[in-house]
């Protein structure tokens, strides 16, 4: 379905997504009628599904990231989506993910200081339902960030 | 750090949306001229709050079936062996994301792969003989669901 002139091109706007359609157009050697109409084709195929303003939130004062790795009480049928539905209404829960592993789900949590996140942990977090156990690991840095698929 | 009003956490809610749209139609959805919403975007951008774009690719379309997330704890410690480890893993193609962490694991990897296959053959080959590398947990990816975050 794609061929390497679709690979070429996404690894292109992969590497700088802000570029504008004339820019990437020159750096592929394709004209902008011909570019436009692979995006175009990408879009269509469910390929390219958007692009989304990525915010640093450290920037926006909140200097502590924690990674919650969450087991669950699986005796209880319901376990995942009750605690899935209820950790969206943590307006600091900025990432859900769920796993096939010793780890059933994964949050990441920010907060302004320690203070903060104590005050989140304690009201937010270990009020969700089923929680079996919680491990946290909190952020130090970021060595390499969002890097595209290599195509 | 910024104070945000309400036009700033608008607009930060819709760019994390979609930031493709234009200052003109954002400003149509606040009321608010093309220019003067241009200004606002340019300032999120300058003081460094919209740190760039990320694009939304279907993996697995792409043929990029599986995520994996590793912890590893490295066996050896000492500030030679955290950048001899930093280097060697940032230059492997398939792991997307490196984050240093303090916890029960050093290092938290984002790994992706074709198949599960895949993935063995780029942890025995690559991750495996990483230098400094100790115990390893992998956990398989199953969903993810990215939040809008505490702009309400």
């Amino acid at each position: 379905m794609l061929d390497d002139l679709d690979r070429r091109i996404l690894r292109h706007l992969q590497s700088d997504p802000a570029q504008s359609i004339p820019d990437l157009g020159e750096r592929l050697g394709l004209s902008i009628s011909r570019l436009s109409r692979r995006l175009e084709k990408l879009r269509e195929n469910g390929v390219l599904r958007g692009q989304h303003a990525v915010i640093n939130w450290r920037a926006l004062g909140y200097a502590v990231e924690v990674s919650l790795r969450v087991t669950l009480d699986k005796t209880q049928s319901r376990a995942f989506d009750d605690f899935i539905e209820a950790a969206r209404d943590i307006p600091e829960v900025i990432e859900i993910q769920t796993f096939l592993g010793r780890v059933d789900v994964r949050l990441s949590v920010i907060a302004r200081d320690m203070a903060h996140y104590q005050q989140i942990y304690r009201g937010g977090i270990l009020t969700l339902p089923h929680i079996a156990d919680i491990e946290a690991l909190m952020h130090v840095a970021r060595i390499k960030n969002d890097a595209g698929l290599p195509l | 750090m910024t104070d945000l009003d309400d036009i700033d956490r608008h607009l930060l809610r819709a760019l994390s949306q979609d930031a493709t749209l234009s200052a003109g139609a954002l400003g149509r959805q606040l009321g608010l001229s093309q220019p003067a919403t241009w200004r606002r975007i340019r300032r999120l951008h300058d003081s460094g709050i919209i740190a760039g774009r990320r694009l939304d690719l279907d993996h697995q379309k792409l043929g990029f079936g599986v995520t994996v997330f590793l912890g590893i704890k490295l066996a050896t410690k000492g500030r030679v062996s955290l950048d001899d480890f930093e280097r060697a893993v940032t230059a492997i193609p398939e792991v997307q994301t490196v984050e240093h962490v303090l916890g029960m694991y050093d290092y938290r990897l984002r790994v992706t792969a074709r198949d599960i296959a895949d993935f063995e053959r780029v942890l025995r080959r690559r991750i495996m003989t990483l230098p400094g590398v100790g115990d390893v947990e992998a956990n398989v990816l199953l969903s993810e669901e990215r939040r809008p975050g505490p702009l309400g």
